[in-house]
């Protein structure tokens, strides 16, 4: 990549503009993330300093009208819908990408990924349509109510499921071609070389997808809060219904006023942090650290 | 090769040979059954009168025609806003500074958390700076420039992509002839980056246009014809969103909307791969 640096000998006074200009534009990009963050936390002080941190675990319940602010259910159900969804999209998406470049024939590997594609740019209000009409009342059949921890994980599965076959595509399709020779020649069976060759080889991208769809999986708003039930508790079974703090904000951002607003602005924050940890997580992996 | 397996090696192979085979199947009977559904349920209500009536008693009869002006004038300042800074924040990461740089470095960290925002934060962030700290108010305004902010990444990351599959011969052959490097960029950069550009552009739509949660809180719920960008306006996903949590029986009206939802991502879709597949590799394939 040959960048036009800046110390290039220039004589024009416009290029110097121009470099100027753009900066002033990938600024106010860059700065975004930042507006963001100092937001949330301008609008979250208030009810920080009246309340303080510790409360937000340690209150009896989630009543904000009467002061009280208990995030622990909601944090139960994002950790319970995201670990569950994750646990089966993973080794589903794992699965399909193999199926796109080692047992599907030709004919089949193509349309499949395209229909991969298709369902990654579904909305997800769509998904949580369906997922009112169609599965909530099968679910209610075997054990109602029917909204519930597992209308959750199901509907969130087919969401984040998408990413990681995708990112698993990916970086299978870049396994180099000598390995799989390598294989070939000592006479390993398919499933003997993917699990033996191809999966180390490409560990480090499988686990930056397992990272995205994490992401994908805790941010994820409208389809959780369409088919979970969203009562305030930490379930029991998985046909309890509950609620995250993604569906809290939107159910209750409505009308919340005064501390009760700001006690969402706080569990924005606490999303917020999930996600850099993920994004700095993902980072030193593919970096390679992981593995040193 | 298979009779030289030992038995419960072949035993494994058979397994693993049904277990791939059994979650690609998996997988697409679900979105079949998905798919089906939403066309099966939603097609009959589809109809150049359900584009563009008004709807009527809460939504339950009637069409979608205010929803999808809304939806549009959204869009509209979603672009306007995001394209000449993304296509700007791009031709800065590509063009003008090292991989190495500090600011490029910083920059691009955090458009990668960015990305990673979940749609309810933005709209948290969208109702307190646009909403209430400029004064917007819940419109399309506000909403339009919410959807900016989340749609940057996406763009800025397949322009500068974009810029990149542009030989670095074209630079140098500029160069060489004194030629600005402002001239450059217009005459000769921009125009062989542009597959990357629309690649970005179309991708950036699919995530506007999918976007509820980040519009509940900025653009609002109101189903009127709007009248101006600082009317509050209801986007085509809050219309579904509301008709099957908050309207009984709304869901006729909710599948078909929902039907009109997906063959615009579909077309999104296409044109992206399309555009990817044929575009891209005909511009580098000429060089």
């Amino acid at each position: 990549m040959t960048s036009l640096s800046n110390n290039t000998l220039s004589r024009w006074s416009t290029d110097e503009l121009l470099c100027w200009s753009l900066r002033g534009i990938a600024t106010i990009a860059g700065t975004i993330v930042m507006l963001i963050v100092v937001f949330l936390i301008v609008e979250a002080l208030p009810v920080l300093h009246h309340v303080g941190l510790l409360r937000f675990f340690t209150d009896p319940s989630w009543h904000p009208a009467e002061g009280l602010y208990n995030l622990t259910p909601m944090l139960w159900g994002t950790l319970f819908a995201m670990t569950g969804s994750v646990l089966i999209a993973t080794p589903l998406g794992i699965l399909s990408a193999v199926f796109c470049h080692y047992y599907a024939p030709s004919v089949l590997a193509r349309p499949y990924r395209r229909l991969i594609e298709l369902l990654a740019g579904v909305p997800s209000v769509v998904y949580g349509f369906w997922g009112l009409v169609v599965l909530v009342p099968l679910i209610a059949e075997i054990q109602p109510p029917g909204p519930s921890l597992l209308a959750g994980i199901l509907i969130l599965t087919i969401m984040i499921l998408p990413t990681i076959a995708l990112m698993a595509d990916a970086s299978l399709a870049n396994v180099p071609q000598q390995y799989l020779r390598g294989a070939a020649a000592l006479g390993l069976p398919r499933w003997a070389t993917i699990r033996g060759v191809v999966f180390p080889a490409v560990r480090s991208g499988l686990f930056t997808g397992v990272i995205l769809e994490t992401g994908r999986a805790i941010g994820e708003t409208m389809a959780i809060l369409m088919v979970c039930g969203n009562v305030v508790q930490i379930p029991s079974t998985i046909f309890d219904p509950i609620r995250t703090l993604t569906a809290n904000i939107a159910l209750e951002m409505a009308y919340a006023i005064g501390d009760h607003r700001a006690a969402l602005f706080v569990s924005g924050l606490v999303l917020l942090a999930m996600i850099v940890a993920l994004v700095v997580s993902a980072e030193w992996v593919s970096r390679g650290r992981m593995y040193g | 090769m298979a009779e030289t397996l030992s038995r419960p090696q072949n035993l494994r192979e058979w397994l693993a040979f049904v277990l791939v085979w059994g979650a690609a199947g998996l997988v697409t009977a679900v979105f079949c059954w998905l798919l089906g559904d939403i066309v099966w349920h939603g097609i009959g209500h589809v109809s150049w009168t359900f584009l563009t009536a008004p709807p009527e008693n809460a939504g339950r009869q009637g069409g979608i025609g205010p929803i999808l002006a809304s939806t549009s004038l959204i869009l509209g300042v979603c672009l306007a806003v995001s394209l000449p800074i993304g296509i700007g924040t791009a031709v800065l990461l590509a063009e003008f500074t090292s991989d190495q740089s500090l600011f490029g470095r910083i920059t691009r960290r955090s458009l990668d958390i960015l990305a990673g925002v979940p749609s309810i934060v933005f709209g948290l962030f969208g109702n307190a700076f646009f909403c209430k700290m400029l004064g917007l108010g819940f419109s399309i305004l506000s909403g339009g420039l919410t959807l900016a902010c989340m749609v940057l990444p996406v763009l800025i990351r397949s322009t500068e992509e974009g810029f990149r599959a542009v030989p670095a011969s074209y630079r140098l052959s500029a160069a060489a002839l004194g030629l600005s490097r402002t001239t450059t960029l217009i005459h000769l950069l921009l125009p062989a980056a542009v597959p990357g550009l629309l690649v970005g552009l179309v991708l950036g739509v699919g995530r506007a246009i999918a976007e509820t949660a980040a519009l509940i809180f900025t653009s609002g719920y109101v189903d009127r014809m709007p009248e101006s960008l600082l009317d509050s306006g209801r986007a085509l996903s809050i219309h579904i969103f509301d008709l099957s949590m908050n309207v009984s029986g709304g869901d006729t009206n909710a599948y078909a909307s929902a039907l009109i939802l997906v063959i615009m991502l579909l077309a999104i879709n296409g044109t992206v791969s399309w555009l990817a597949t044929y575009g891209l590799h005909r511009k580098i394939m000429t060089v």
